[in-house]
């Protein structure tokens, strides 16, 4: 799978509070939430964002609280991917088990600007820049998360084990 | 082992785990909040199980937005009541028996050392200060647990963290754990355990090693944990509604980090906008005027935080350009507060004394800040926008700093008002 898109960078400790503040928290619905991704950030990102978009971090992205409102405002948004030198435990968890493709990666987080397209594959890993002309890879991601992600997500995944069983 | 891995190791079914790898495990109890589980509900009834794994091991607590601030919040706050009446869970709370999920869970022996335990809320690794393994995990996490009783877990590296010396005056769990946080950093502890102890810990209060695990998450961390010993004993016998069980580290355990701690050098601490991480001693922070001050949350909202605030508030004032708002974490130190005259000692001082709620503290309701607004809160995040307009500001406290500075109207230190 190749996602194709143009870049917004956050930097260090994105918390949750910052990707989807819980005062909208009253919802749980993608669209809405999606209205305020980003915005005590950057007041202006939820106008500008565009399906098909990538979010390129700095280290800790996604800290605070559990709130899967976080991830599933960013997919709403569209923004196909999230690239960051790392990543807090919890969203890195809810990112793989709701299906929002995210990669780890030093280089990318370093040398990605805002507006550089780029194009991710994300079964070999590769971050390409499109518009510097360079390449830089990601962490590879763990066989169990690899699993989680074909087989659609966690849901999809306890279905199959229920079956099993 | 570490204590961690051994209790990740028995509820996996084997005899060991090491740091790094993928397992699943059996969870004893899952919670979920009104905030996390109304997706955790869709998501679970996505799943098709004929019914959840245990109706006596998922509680769902409405304690974010509850009572209900607003509409929304009340048709969420539904939804946990009529799943938890479909599935006939023991666990749920309805207002007025309910408070904040993480102080009333161990208060009502729920949680019991030994536990695996998986929450829809990051503060689940409170009860790391049981003995227990506790995590926050997102909703999804929640709803596929429901189902199967288990969860997939990395084991984590273990650090850990030894306090030598005596306390300061005043000094609390909160500036051990606000100290700490300073020290490593935001994602200091990211992905790993937070094992403490050393002499200060050992005679540490329940309510402190309650406070000092809520935070781990604020270093990043996966869990918090502390040995059981005899104070845990003392705090969960009487009250635990399971059987537990003390583990504790081997001798040869290993930690890929040892901090250790002076005591005697820890000042009153306080986490200055926008990172807990970012900490300045109490009494440099004079200058700083302060619009609001909150007391409660799962982080500091006990009897025993209560009764510190009370200590330095006693006959006094809060300050006329202040707000002081106290929230007692559960019911049951609700009534402790009004039978000890704590609540009539708060009123009495002009502050707000609410019902249980974790209200202001991540912004949701019962004290929210404009513009410009400063406060100090004995909560666990000052994030921009954490409780209130993107550009007020909170600052993180123990329950006496905060105290001395609502009657002092800016930070302050006990000493300088007692």
């Amino acid at each position: 799978m190749i996602l194709k898109g143009r870049v917004w960078k956050f930097g260090d400790n994105i918390d949750t509070d910052a990707i989807i503040p819980a005062r909208y928290l009253n919802t749980s619905d993608p669209e809405e939430l999606a209205r305020h991704l980003m915005e005590d950030a950057d007041r202006d990102f939820p106008t500008k964002v565009r399906a098909g978009d990538m979010i390129i971090a700095d280290s800790n992205f996604g800290c605070g609280s559990s709130r899967e409102h976080a991830p599933i405002a960013i997919k709403a948004a569209g923004i196909q991917a999230v690239v960051a030198k790392s990543f807090a435990r919890i969203f890195y968890r809810n990112s793989f088990n709701i299906g929002l493709p995210i990669f780890e990666s030093d280089d990318a987080s370093e040398k990605i600007s805002e507006g550089d397209e780029i194009e991710v594959d994300a079964d070999r890993g590769i971050i390409k820049n499109v518009t510097k002309g360079e390449e830089y890879s990601a962490k590879p991601i763990p066989p169990f998360m690899q699993e989680l992600i074909s087989a659609g997500g966690l849901i999809e995944w306890t279905k199959k084990r229920i079956k099993v069983s | 082992m570490t204590i961690t891995e051994k209790i990740l190791a028995a509820h996996a079914g084997r005899d060991n785990v090491s740091a790094g790898e993928l397992i699943n495990a059996k969870v004893d109890l899952i919670l979920a909040n009104d905030i996390t589980a109304p997706i955790s509900i869709n998501e679970f009834k996505k799943i098709g199980a004929k019914d959840v794994f245990d109706r006596d091991r998922i509680a769902f607590i409405p304690d974010h937005f509850a009572p209900q601030k607003d509409i929304k919040a009340a048709e969420q706050c539904k939804m946990l009541r009529d799943f938890s009446k479909e599935y006939d869970l023991d666990l749920y709370f309805e207002v007025g028996r309910m408070g904040v999920e993480h102080a009333l869970l161990p208060e009502q022996g729920i949680v019991v050392p030994g536990d695996l335990v998986i929450g829809a809320d990051s503060h689940t690794c409170t009860y790391g200060a049981l003995g227990a393994f506790s995590t926050g995990v997102g909703s999804t996490d929640v709803a596929s647990a429901m189902a199967t009783g288990e969860c997939w877990f990395r084991v984590p590296e273990s650090m850990k963290f030894i306090y030598y010396g005596t306390l300061n005056k005043w000094v609390s769990g909160k500036d051990l754990i606000l100290h700490t946080i300073g020290d490593i950093g935001v994602d200091g502890a990211l992905y790993r355990a937070m094992e403490f102890e050393g002499e200060v810990i050992s005679y540490l209060p329940m309510s402190g090693r309650l406070t000092i695990c809520n935070m781990a998450i604020e270093a990043g961390g996966k869990n918090g944990i502390i040995v059981p010993d005899r104070i845990t004993e003392d705090y969960v016998k009487g009250r635990a509604k399971r059987e537990y069980k003390f583990y504790t580290a081997d001798k040869d355990a290993e930690y890929v980090d040892i901090k250790e701690y002076d005591c005697s050098q820890i000042p009153l601490t306080v986490s200055c906008p926008h990172l807990p991480s970012n900490t300045k001693p109490a009494a440099e922070l004079s200058s700083v005027s302060i619009d609001q001050v909150v007391v409660g949350s799962c982080t500091n909202g006990r009897i025993e935080d209560l009764r510190a605030a009370a200590e330095i508030i006693r006959g006094k004032k809060v300050s006329p350009n202040t707000r002081m708002i106290v929230i007692p974490a559960t019911q049951q130190i609700y009534l402790e507060a009004v039978r000890e005259g704590l609540a009539e000692l708060f009123v009495e001082a002009d502050a707000v004394f609410s019902t249980p709620t974790c209200g202001p503290c991540l912004g949701g309701h019962m004290g929210i800040l404009a513009k410009g607004e400063k406060a100090i809160a004995t909560t666990n995040r000052n994030f921009t926008g954490r409780m209130g307009h993107p550009e007020s500001e909170v600052y993180l406290s123990n329950p006496a700093v905060a105290a001395a500075s609502a009657v002092l109207g800016r930070i302050g230190t006990p000493e300088e008002v007692l």
